[in-house]
Parts: structure tokens; sequence; C-alpha cells
């Protein structure tokens, strides 16, 4: 709706006149806000799933036990390959804000592919558990812990297609709106789906059961 | 939405048109109807969303209260023949999601949209786009959740669908699905209308408004919206837990597998205590704006007022517990809930005594709304002192699942929510259509409805504490006791007071019939009110206000109206209402520029049900279903928000173009 009103310039839902200074009560701009608000309500819908787990990992039923099939070496490594992507997140955000088309698509490119290596790493660990006899509804351990995992998997996924369509419409020139506060944003989501993933990854890997 | 085009070239032959769509970056050509149901169903206008939230709203209050009818006829006599066990519990469980997910909810979500942006001095929400796309989401989860009816019966858990009667061995027909895909659909309508509404409550003030000059029913909608935002998620990880067990095989709820099936009743309720602030507080902030109107008084304590709903939205998240001390939670978990749930009572306990104080010694004025105004105070007092001896452990262990439970939330969620949001109609009815309810039927409506709810809802402490069980469909004569306490009187009496209550209802409906034939318009300031909703044309124009007003004072309307006389100390009036919306008029803002009409919220939430169903019976269904919601996200993201300047704005040389024109 971006300018509903003349002076008190309201710039909102992907409001097109980004180059306006606009006087919210706030002073954060309404995107930003309502995706801080976002993410803040994400943050009891992984509670919610985090708590399902830690309630349910002892209980492995006839399956296999956590530690008897995470392959810890190989999680750290994609762990790390996820936090690496906010390093890149940051750049493509840095870039966007000195207007480096270029440099920006760049970094968003290599974010959503470390996102990528990440998601893939993931189905590779699930191949590999499905394999050692740990299925979705095998025990409960089981299936919570692809209910938790899968969620955050679903989230960078997610992630990667809102990094891939940026980069798309960037090369386009048809962002609406502030630009390198849209980069911004995706990078605020991004930044979180990395940090929900160092609290999964110390509480189901870390934490012996 | 004032889109207008520029002059057609001299050269053209045709006269232009009015408006024309613009392509923009959309796939479509925008909506551009400004009359007829195109103009209301791709309308991003909060205020055309207010009334569509209140339409529907009231829609599923009917249906909801026919189940409550025919689940009373059911209990009226002995071994009741009028529906069967099966259909009973089909009847109870919809009757409550019905009433708290799809009229209560949507009913203040009503309320809010339509005058938060009024009360706050904006000119919409901070996301029009979003605002509609939720009111589709609630219309798409609720007539997902009574397609069931038709598809092998509803749910028939309860309300809160207990596991692990809630699993696919106790509960083998679909109902249950279509009741958990339902209300995550409609979970998806709560949590974006949260965040737009607080991003506009927070975003979107006058000039001036500060947080404390806000009006008070604007504030505790904030409240609600954060309690949603956090209530929202956890609900959603418990249905999406259940419908992984009912249609991908897992046991999170299944006590054979080793599960702990009081997960459940963890997370329902941690979203379902604060659920109930989220139904009763938007009802508070009705009538304390209403009490102040018609008691020619402030708020007594607005700070008050204030922090203890600030105070309620945070003690909420502490009392989830006191619905499961019968579960064997251990002495600790009860003492501290039970505790809490005591201290939660407080705060409460403050909004009663400014409520109190704020009639006390004022020029009162008994129209209907007052009447439902008053009627909330006494009646929630009452169903919150039954509330208390539910915080008292041991006696609730006596009292769970019985109608002494069933009355109590009668009391807080009928006598109190309901009877707010009808304070609610009666007072803004002039502002949202022009004309006034009919006075005389609305206190008629408010009589029969307090009548009807004492008979139907007050019989049921004496029955519950006699030890009538809820949720069964029969009772039988031979241990229904005798004397005072026999159980056949009192259910006949709660029998006949649900039919009193309806024709209460009826005499509403009929209100609102005869209203919208009736050619008598409403004055401008009917009831002499305070805040800024009542400074704009009634109904408010498409933009709200031609001027945004700088705010100095709480009641800021109020204070434009009436001046001290520096001399006498006297309160004079200064302006009408109709000097002020004159002088605003004659300074008009050029040069408005409203969000435009939209397909993609529509589409969006379309598509939602379409995935459900698929995950119900076919899941390639479930695919095409997801293709649609990914296109049309990507329709949406890619399509301006406002049409282009030039739609706008005519060359300088279109002298006597009008910028305001209202044409979506």
């Amino acid at each position: 709706m971006a300018d509903v009103a003349v002076h008190h310039t309201d710039h909102a839902d992907h409001g097109d006149h980004g180059g306006h200074g606009h006087a919210t009560s706030t002073g954060l701009s309404n995107n930003k806000l309502a995706m801080w608000l976002f993410l803040g309500s994400e943050c009891l819908l992984f509670g919610g799933l985090i708590s399902t787990y830690m309630l349910y990992r002892g209980r492995v039923g006839d399956g296999p036990r956590p530690h008897s099939i995470y392959d810890i070496p190989f999680t750290s490594v994609s762990s790390f390959v996820l936090l690496m992507s906010s390093l890149t997140m940051l750049l493509a955000v840095s870039a966007a804000q000195k207007r480096d088309d270029r440099g920006t698509t760049l970094w968003l490119t290599v974010t959503g592919l470390l996102g990528a290596t990440f998601v893939g790493g993931q189905v590779y660990e699930f191949t590999a558990m499905y394999n050692e006899g740990l299925g979705f509804t095998t025990s409960l351990f089981g299936s919570s812990f692809y209910t938790l995992t899968g969620f955050h998997g679903v989230h960078v996924t997610v992630g990667i297609i809102m990094l891939m369509a940026l980069v798309g419409i960037i090369k386009r020139s048809k962002v609406p709106g502030d630009k390198a506060e849209v980069v911004e944003l995706v990078g605020l989501y991004w930044h979180f789906v990395d940090v929900v993933w160092i609290i999964i990854f110390t509480l189901v890997y870390l934490i012996p059961t | 939405m004032a889109i207008i085009e520029q002059p057609a070239p001299a050269s053209t032959p045709e006269p232009a048109l009015p408006a024309t769509p613009t392509r923009a970056y959309g796939a479509f050509k925008r909506p551009v109807a400004t009359t007829g149901w195109k103009s209301w169903v791709f309308t991003v206008d909060h205020k055309k969303l207010g009334i569509m939230y209140g339409a529907m709203a009231m829609f599923f209050f009917i249906v909801g209260g026919i189940e409550a009818v025919l689940i009373r006829l059911q209990l009226a006599a002995p071994d009741g023949k009028v529906l069967s066990a099966d259909v009973y519990n089909q009847m109870f469980t919809m009757h409550a999601t019905t009433m708290v997910f799809l009229f209560v909810m949507p009913m203040a979500a009503a309320f809010a949209n339509y005058f938060v942006p009024l009360q706050i001095g904006a000119r919409d929400v901070a996301f029009p786009r979003i605002n509609a796309f939720g009111f589709w989401c609630v219309l798409a989860g609720g007539l997902f959740i009574n397609l069931s009816w038709f598809f092998g019966g509803a749910a028939d858990g309860g309300w809160f669908m207990y596991a692990p009667n809630s699993g696919p061995v106790f509960s083998p027909s679909t109902g249950v699905d279509y009741w958990a895909f339902g209300l995550q659909i409609a979970g998806i309508a709560s949590l974006t209308g949260a965040i737009n509404m607080i991003v506009t409550v927070l975003n979107m003030r006058a000039p001036g408004m500060s947080l404390m000059k806000m009006p008070i029913f604007t504030w505790l909608t904030l409240v609600v919206q954060f309690l949603l935002l956090f209530a929202v998620p956890v609900i959603t990880v418990a249905l999406f837990l259940l419908s992984f067990q009912r249609s991908f095989g897992a046991t999170f709820f299944d006590v054979a597998a080793g599960a702990d099936p009081l997960l459940w009743q963890h997370l329902f309720w941690i979203f379902g205590h604060p659920e109930v602030y989220i139904l009763i507080l938007p009802s508070f902030g009705i009538i304390s704006e209403v009490l102040p109107v018609f008691s020619k008084k402030p708020l007594f304590g607005y700070p008050f007022v204030v922090f203890s709903g600030a105070a309620i939205g945070f003690v909420g998240w502490g009392v989830w517990a006191h619905h499961m001390f019968a579960s064997g939670l251990g002495p600790v978990s009860v003492a501290v809930f039970s505790v809490a749930t005591m201290a939660i009572a407080v705060p409460t306990g403050v909004k009663i005594v400014n409520w109190t104080m704020t009639i006390w010694g004022g020029k009162l004025n008994f129209t209907a709304a007052m009447h439902f105004a008053v009627g909330l105070i006494v009646l929630f007092t009452i169903g919150g002192l039954s509330g208390v001896t539910h915080s008292v452990a041991p006696s609730d262990t006596q009292q769970t699942d019985t109608y002494y439970i069933v009355a109590h939330f009668h009391y807080v969620l009928f006598g109190g929510a309901v009877f707010g949001l009808f304070a609610g109609f009666y007072y803004w009815w002039p502002k949202m259509f022009g004309k006034q309810l009919n006075e005389r039927l609305g206190k008629a409506n408010f009589w029969f409805m307090v009548i009807g709810m004492n008979l139907t809802f007050g019989p049921m402490h004496i029955l519950g504490l006699q030890g009538q069980p809820r949720r069964m469909y029969v009772w039988t004569e031979a241990r229904a006791g005798e004397g005072f306490f026999n159980l056949g009187f009192w259910n006949l009496v709660a029998s006949i007071g649900s039919l009193i209550l309806s024709v209460g209802v009826l005499l509403f409906l009929i209100n609102v019939w005869k209203t919208a034939r009736s050619k008598e318009v409403a004055p401008l300031d009917p009831w002499d009110a305070r805040t800024l909703e009542w400074m704009t044309t009634s109904p408010p124009k498409e933009h709200n206000f031609d001027v945004i007003p700088t705010v100095h004072h709480l009641d800021e309307f109020f204070h434009r109206k009436y001046a001290e006389d520096p001399v006498t100390h006297e309160i004079k009036q200064v302006a009408t209402a109709e000097d002020i919306l004159a002088e605003q008029e004659a300074n008009a803002d050029k040069h408005i520029h409203m969000p435009s009409p939209s397909y993609w919220p529509l589409l969006l939430a379309f598509s939602l049900p379409i995935i459900t169903l698929g995950i119900i019976y076919s899941i390639p269904v479930a695919i095409l279903g997801a293709v649609i919601t990914l296109l049309s996200m990507f329709g949406w993201a890619l399509e301006p928000s406002t049409a282009p300047d030039s739609d706008y704005d005519p060359p300088a040389s279109g002298e006597g173009t009008k910028e305001l024109a209202p044409l979506g």
C-alpha cells in the first residue's frame, strides 16, 4: 500500500516507493517489524517441536538408539557449511546496501548453494539412517527426530527458494521497494534458521542420551 | 480504491473509462470494480474486510447456536432420542469449535479490522492484502471443518481433542482430519492477522498518539495480537503432530507405542489458555469504550486498565495446567499452577473495579449498548468467581468434567465475550452503516439474552455439583435425584433457557434486517463519543480521514468537542462533530493513494484446502494445491501493492479530476 497518506507515508506490504523517507511511529519499517514478529512466532513453533523431541528421544522401542546412528563428524561439516552461509548472506546484504547488484546476486547465489549443500547433506543423512533401520514410524524417537529436523530442512528449503527468487527479480530489476531492505529481510529469516540449527545441533546431536 | 486513469488521448474515439486495470508487473490485470460482488471479493479495504469478517462470524454463530439448541433438546428429558450418541459427540465438538474459532475470534477480528485503523487515525492497516488473505483463510478453514459433516461425520473428540482418543484407532472417521487441517488453515489467518495488526498499531499511529494516548480498545486488541502471535504456533505444532499420526502413521500420542498422551494436553493448553484471553480481551476493550461514553466520564484509571490487560497477557502464559489438575501432575506443579491461577484473578478484578468506578456518579444513559456492557460486568464476575473456585485444586478435582465447568465457561464466554461483542454491535452500528439499530428491539434483545443465558447456564452449576458429567449424551430418570436437586427439573430449565436465548438472538437478526430496510440516517455523533473513529463520516470514507488528525489527548475527539472555561472551570461544548468534519473536509489532503484490490489473497487462501483435501484423499491433489500455492505467492510478490502513480495522478492539465474517487 506504500503511501496511503501524503505526509504520513505508510510504507508497507512490499511497498514500491522504497525511496521515500517514511515516518512510522517506531522508526522501524513495517516490513522489518513484521519479519521480526514472524520470527518471534517461529521461536514458539520450534520450541514445541524441540520439546517433543526432548520428551521422546529416549523412546526407541526396538529401533536404533540415537547415538548409534548419528554420524556426528558428517553433520558437523554440514552444520559448518550452513553457518558459513550466514557469512555469505551478510556479504549479500552489505553489497545490496552499496547498491552493488552484481555482488548482491553473487553472494545470494553462494548462500543458496551453501544452503542447498546443507539440505543435500540432510537428505543423505536421512537416507543413511533409513537404511540403518530408523524409519519415520519405527519409534517415537524416529518420528520426533524426523519431524524436528524435517521442519528445519523445510525452512532452509523455503529460504533457498526466497534467495533464488530474489536473484531472479534483481536480475530483472523488479524488486518492489527498497532493494537493500528486501535482501536484509530475507537475510533475517536466513540467520534465524541458522540460529535454530545451532540449538537443534546441540540438543539433538551433541548432548548424549 | 482510488484509481484514476490518465485522460484518453484526443484521437481516441471512445470517452475515457473511469478506471483502467493495469497489468503493472502482475500476471492478471488488477480488479477495479467499485460496485457489486467483485468490489467485495477482491477488496483489501480494512472496513469492507471488517464487515465481511462480521457477516461470516454471524453465520457461524447461528450454525453453532443451532448445534447448541440440539444438544439442549437432547438433554431436556431423560433418555433423549433427538441425537444418537455418535451425532451427539460430533455436535458438542463442533459447537465449541465453531463458537471459539469461527464466531468469537473472527468477530473480534471484525471489530479490530474495522476500528483499530480508525481509532489510531490511519487510512488502512499495514498490510492490506495480508488482511484480505486472513479473512479468506478463516472462511476456507471454517468451511473445510464443516465439510466433514458431509464426508463421513464431523470430529467428535471435544474441542480440545484429547489424545489418545483423537488417534486413528478411536476416531476412525475423517472428522478429526478435517478438524485439524481446518484449524491449521484458520490458524494461518490468526498468525498473519496478529503480525499485521501489531505492525499497524505500533507503526501507523497518527502524529502525537503515544501508546498511552491510544484508545483502550486498540490497546487490548494489541495485547490479544501478541497472545495470538505466540499461542498459535504451539497449536500448530500440536495439530501437525496429530495429522502426522493420523495421516502418516507416526505414534506421537499412541500409548501402546510408549507415547505420552499428556504431551497433547500440554501443547493444547499452552495454546488453549492464552486463547481464553484472546476470546475475552476484545470484549473487555469494547465495553471499556462503551461505559465511559454512556456514563459521560473518562474511563476510570486508564493506565490501570492498560497495564492489567498487559498483565493478563503475561500471567495468561503461566496457568495452562489448571486445565489438567485431574491428570496427576504431581503436588508441586498443581500448587504452582493453582497459585498462578488465583493470581490472574487480580488483574481481572482490577478491570471490574475500574468499570464500576467509571459508571459510579456518571450521567448514565442506558442505551442497548450500555445494557450489554453492564450485563458483561455482572455476568463475567459470576463466571470469574466460579473460575476462582477451579483454581483450588482439591475442589477442582471434584468439578472436573462436570456441568459446573460448563456453567463456568459459558458465564465468562457468553456472559463475557458475547455480551461485549453485542455491546459493540449496538455502539458501533451507526458508525459502520450510517444507521442506528433500533433501541427498543435492542433492549428486548438484551433482556431475552440475559434471562435465557441465566436460565441455561445457571442451573448447570447445580447439575455439575450434583455430579452430572459433561459430554454424556443421555441421563436416566433412575439416578436423577429428588427435590431441589432433581436433575430432570434443572435440565429442563436449562433447555427452556436455551430457547429463550435463541429468541434473543433472533430479535437481534430482526433488528439488523429492520435497520437495513429503514431509511432513517443516524446522526454523525449519536452517542457523544470520545475517540477518533467518530471524527469522520458514517460510514467512513474510503480513505477514513480527509486529514490525518494530530493527537494531543487521550480521548482526542472529546477534547476537540469540549473545553474547560478558563473562568468558571466548567466543561463546555466548543464544537460539534459536524463542525470538526467540515473543517477536515475543507483542508482535505490531495492525492490520497489507497492500496489496490487484488486477486492473489483469495487465490492463495483457497489453494490451502486443496492441499489438505489432497492429504486426506489423494497425494497428487495435494501436490496440485501446493503448486497453486507457490504460484500465487510469486504472483502476489511480483504485484505492487499499490497501482502505479500513473493510475492515480492525471497530468497537471487534468483540472477537476477527483483524486479521492473511491473506485474499488
